[in-house]
C-alpha cells in the first residue's frame, strides 16, 4: 500500500498505454481484415454462373431477384427463366436490397447509409435497369415491396424503430401506397379506417406491413394491434381496411385472387413463422410442407407452387436461397434458385 | 442517433472534494471529474455504436422479425431500475464505490464481445440484458464518486461536466458504427469488436487512474442507517418533486413524432432531431450547471422545466414550421441541461456521506419510474386525442405541478 507514488503512476501510465495499444491495434488489424476479406470476395470471380443474355431471358416468362452469390454480382438484380430457374442468371447493373418487378417497370429499394442513421431511397426502374426515377426515402428498415399488377401503385414497408424511441417493448411500421408517378410517400395505412369484428379501432399501437395487391383498388395487408395480427382486405379509394382472420402476417396474393400465402406464428417461438394457405373462398387454412421458420413475403411462382427466400447456415458463412414449395401442403421443400432473395416472377 | 433517454442518465450526492484553487470564482473541475466524464464517454461511444447498428443487426442480418425486435427493445429499456438501487446500495454498504463501478463497466464491455457468438434470439437477449444491467449498477456509484470529488458548492458545474462529456461519446457512437458498416458493409462483427475495443480503454482510464476512495469500516453505515438515511425528510422533499415531475415529462420521442406529424418533416430528418437535441444538451451543460451552483440548483431546476412546458406548447402549438422545430429542439436540449446534471448535484448535499450512493439511486428511480408511467399515459391521450391536444393538456398538468415542485425543491435546498 506504501509503494512509491512516483513509481506507481509510471507503472500504471505504462499498463494504459498497453491497452491502449492493444485496443487500437486490434481494432484496426480486425477492421482492415474484413475489409480486405470483403474486397477480395467481390473482386473474386463470381460464385454463381452469370452467363445467360438478360434480353433473352426476359423475353419469357421469368423470376426477377436479387443475386446473393458472392462476387462483383452480389447485391444486383438478376433474372432467370422460371423453367431454368437453377441455371444461369442474367444480371442487370441494378442494386437493390429488395426489389419487386411487373412487366411494366420494378420498384427497387436500396440503403443509404447517412451519417447517424439508416434510410431507404425507393426507385422505379424502367424495363431496361438502367433508368429509373426516385419516388421517396424513409427511414429505417425497408423490407417489403410490391406493385400493383397494372405497375401503377406501390407499397413499402418500413420498420421505424426511432419512432418507439421511448415506449419500451414497442416497434413501429410505416406502410405507404404510393402511385408510381409521385415523388413524396402516399398515404400510410395509419390514416385508413381499420374495422376489426365490425367496430372501428383507433388503437394507437395499430400497425401494418406486408401490401399484396389484388389490382388498383383492392389489396391485402397484415394489421396488428393488441397481441393480435390480423389479414386486413383494403380499398384503395375508400381509405378502409376490414379484417378477415387473425394471425396472418405478410399476405400474398396467388395470381388467380383465390388464396393468400402468409407466415402463421401460431404458438411458436418469438421471431418464428409457418408458411402457410388462406383459401379466400372456403375460409380454409393449410400449412405448407415447409416446416423451418420462414420470415418472408411469399410469391406465388404459378397458382400451385410458392417462392420465398430462407436463409441457411451460420449467419456469416451461410447463404440466402430461393425455395418453393407445393401450396397445396403437399410435396417436399426444394431450391428453385441459389443464392438468391426477393424473388418476383414475370409471366 | 445520439441519444436523450427518458430515463434520467445518471445519478448523484455529496460535497466536500478535492478540488485545488480556493477563493478562485471558477476552479477547476476535479480531475476525478474529469476522469469519470471521459470513462462514460468512451462507454457511451461503445454503447450508442451497438444501439444504432442493433436493430439493423437483428432484421436485416440475422432475420430475426419486427416482433422480436420490439421484444428485445422492452428487455433492453427495463431492466436496470432495480438494478440501479442494488448498485448504490452495493456500494454503500461495501464502500467500495469504484469497485462495484469498475463491475459495472466491465460487464457491459465484455457483453460487447459477447455479441459476436450469439446469433440465436434468446442469446442476444441475454447479451443486451447483461449491458443494461452494467448500466443500472455502475450509474449510482459512479455519481457518488463525482460528488465525493467535487466542492459542495461547485456540484452543479462538475456534474455539468461529466453530462457533456457523456454526451460527447453518445454523439460519436452512431457515426463511428454507421461509419465501420459504409467502410465494410455488413461487417456487424467490425462494430461489435471495435466497440469492446473502445469500452475497454473506458474501463482501463477508471481502474487506472480514478482514485479508489475506500471508507473505514467505521464509517459505513449498515442496512438500517441507509434505509434510515433514504427515508428521511432532507431526501424525501426532492425525491417526491422528482416523482411529481416526472409523472408529467413526456418522452422526447413523443415530441419529435409531434413535429413530425404536424409539420409534414421529411422523415428521414428524424434522426437529425436527436442530435440537435443533443448539440444543445452538450453546449448548456457546463454554463447552466456553473448557474445552479451561483443562482440556486432548485431555481436552474425549475427553469428547465419552464423550457419544457414551453417545448410542449411550441410542438403542440397552432404554427409549427421549421422555426418550431428549431424552437423545440432548443428548449429541449435546455432542459436536459437544467435538470439532468443539476438534479443529482441538488440531491447530494442532502443525504450523509455514508448513504450518498443510495440516495441517488433512490431520486434516480423515483424519476425512471414516474417518466415510465407518464410515457404510458401520454401515449393513450395521445391515441384518443392527437398529439397537439395531448401535449397542451401535459402543459397545462406541468403548469399546476410546478408551483408544487419549486417548493419542495427550494425547501429542500435551503434545509428548511
Amino acid at each position: 500500500m506504501t509503494a512509491d507514488p512516483a513509481r506507481s503512476r509510471r507503472v500504471r501510465a505504462f499498463v494504459f498505454l498497453a491497452v491502449m495499444l492493444l485496443a487500437v491495434g486490434g481494432s484496426v488489424a480486425y477492421v482492415a481484415r474484413a475489409y480486405g476479406d470483403r474486397v477480395r470476395a467481390s473482386s473474386g470471380p463470381d460464385r454463381a454462373d452469370t452467363a445467360a443474355d438478360l434480353a433473352a431471358v426476359t423475353a419469357r416468362p421469368h423470376v426477377v431477384f436479387r443475386s446473393t452469390a458472392p462476387g462483383p454480382a452480389e447485391g444486383h438484380v438478376a433474372a432467370v427463366p422460371v423453367d431454368a430457374a437453377g441455371g444461369p442468371r442474367a444480371v442487370t447493373p441494378a442494386v437493390c436490397d429488395r426489389v419487386y418487378a411487373t412487366r411494366a417497370h420494378a420498384v427497387c429499394l436500396a440503403a443509404e447509409a447517412t451519417l447517424n442513421a439508416r434510410t431507404y431511397r425507393v426507385r422505379v426502374l424502367d424495363p431496361g435497369w438502367t433508368s429509373g426515377h426516385d419516388l421517396f426515402r424513409t427511414p429505417g428498415l425497408s423490407s417489403r415491396t410490391r406493385l400493383s399488377p397494372s405497375g401503377a401503385l406501390v407499397a413499402t414497408t418500413a420498420f421505424v424503430y426511432g419512432d418507439s424511441y421511448n415506449s419500451p417493448g414497442k416497434f413501429s411500421t410505416r406502410t405507404t401506397i404510393t402511385p408510381v408517378g409521385d415523388t413524396r410517400a402516399g398515404t400510410d395505412l395509419e390514416n385508413y379506417t381499420l374495422t376489426i369484428d365490425g367496430r372501428v379501432t383507433r388503437n394507437p399501437d395499430r400497425n401494418f406491413w406486408g401490401v399484396t395487391f389484388a389490382d388498383d383498388e383492392t389489396f391485402y395487408a397484415t394489421a396488428a394491434t393488441g397481441r393480435h395480427t390480423y389479414l386486413v382486405r383494403g380499398s384503395v379509394r375508400a381509405r378502409t381496411l376490414t379484417a378477415l382472420r387473425r394471425d396472418v402476417e405478410c399476405p400474398s396474393l396467388s395470381p388467380d385472387g383465390t388464396r393468400i400465402a402468409f407466415k402463421k406464428h401460431g404458438t411458436l417461438a418469438d421471431g418464428e413463422w409457418r408458411l402457410a394457405v388462406y383459401d379466400l373462398r372456403t375460409t380454409r387454412e393449410t400449412l405448407t410442407a415447409e416446416t423451418r421458420s420462414v420470415d418472408d413475403q411469399a410469391e406465388w411462382l404459378d397458382d400451385t407452387h410458392l417462392l420465398y427466400g430462407l436463409r441457411t447456415g451460420p449467419v456469416k458463412s451461410g447463404t440466402t436461397d430461393i425455395w418453393t414449395v407445393d401450396a397445396s401442403g403437399g410435396g417436399t421443400p426444394r431450391i428453385f434458385i441459389p443464392q438468391g432473395w426477393s424473388p418476383s416472377v414475370i409471366r | 442517433m445520439g441519444r436523450v433517454y427518458v430515463s434520467l442518465r445518471d445519478r448523484p450526492a455529496g460535497d466536500a472534494g478535492d478540488t485545488p484553487g480556493p477563493g478562485a470564482v471558477r476552479r477547476r473541475v476535479a480531475s476525478t471529474v474529469v476522469l469519470l466524464g471521459l470513462v462514460s464517454m468512451f462507454t457511451d461511444v461503445s454503447s450508442e455504436m451497438v444501439a444504432a447498428v442493433l436493430p439493423l443487426y437483428l432484421t436485416a442480418e440475422l432475420g430475426l422479425g419486427y416482433v422480436a425486435y420490439g421484444f428485445l427493445d422492452g428487455a433492453y429499456q427495463g431492466v436496470s431500475a432495480l438494478v440501479r438501487m442494488l448498485g448504490g446500495y452495493a456500494s454503500d454498504r461495501t464502500g467500495a464505490a469504484k469497485w462495484i463501478a469498475v463491475l459495472g463497466y466491465g460487464v457491459s464491455a465484455v457483453s460487447r464481445l459477447a455479441m459476436l457468438p450469439a446469433h440465436a434470439f434468446l442469446a442476444i437477449t441475454a447479451v443486451v440484458t447483461a449491458d443494461r444491467l452494467g448500466k443500472g449498477l455502475r450509474t449510482a456509484p459512479r455519481d457518488a464518486m463525482i460528488a465525493a470529488a467535487s466542492r459542495r458548492e461547485d456540484l452543479g458545474r462538475a456534474f455539468g461536466v461529466h453530462r457533456a462529456l457523456d454526451t460527447v461519446g453518445a454523439a460519436l457512437g452512431p457515426l463511428v458504427a454507421f461509419g465501420l458498416l459504409a467502410a465494410v458493409p455488413g461487417g456487424y462483427d467490425s462494430v461489435f469488436v471495435v466497440s469492446f475495443a473502445v469500452a475497454a480503454i473506458g474501463v482501463a482510464l477508471l481502474v487506472l487512474f480514478v482514485p479508489a476512495r475506500r471508507a473505514l469500516p467505521a464509517a459505513r453505515l449498515r442496512a438500517r442507517g441507509i434505509l434510515r438515511e433514504l427515508t428521511g425528510r432532507r431526501l424525501r422533499r426532492p425525491v417526491v418533486a422528482c416523482a411529481l415531475l416526472g409523472a408529467v415529462t413526456v418522452g422526447d420521442g413523443f415530441l419529435y413524432l409531434s413535429l413530425q406529424q404536424r409539420t409534414d418533416l421529411d422523415a428521414t430528418f428524424f434522426p437529425l432531431l436527436y442530435v440537435g437535441t443533443n448539440t444543445v444538451y452538450l453546449l448548456l451543460a457546463v454554463p447552466l450547471g456553473h448557474l445552479a451552483d451561483r443562482l440556486g440548483r432548485a431555481r436552474v431546476l425549475v427553469g428547465g422545466h419552464v423550457a419544457l412546458l414551453a417545448a410542449y406548447l411550441v410542438a403542440g402549438g397552432p404554427v409549427p414550421g421549421v422555426a418550431a422545430v428549431v424552437a423545440t429542439l432548443v428548449l429541449l436540449g435546455g432542459f436536459y441541461a437544467a435538470t439532468d446534471g443539476v438534479l443529482p448535484a441538488l440531491v447530494s448535499p442532502l443525504v450523509a456521506d455514508e448513504a450518498r450512493a443510495s440516495g441517488i439511486a433512490a431520486a434516480q428511480t423515483a424519476v425512471v419510474v414516474a417518466r415510465f408511467a407518464s410515457s404510458v399515459a401520454f401515449g393513450a391521450l395521445w391515441a384518443v386525442s392527437g398529439p397537439g391536444t395531448g401535449l397542451v393538456v401535459f402543459a397545462a398538468l406541468l403548469g399546476v405541478v410546478l408551483p408544487a415542485a419549486a417548493w419542495l425543491l427550494r425547501s429542500a435546498e435551503a434545509g428548511r
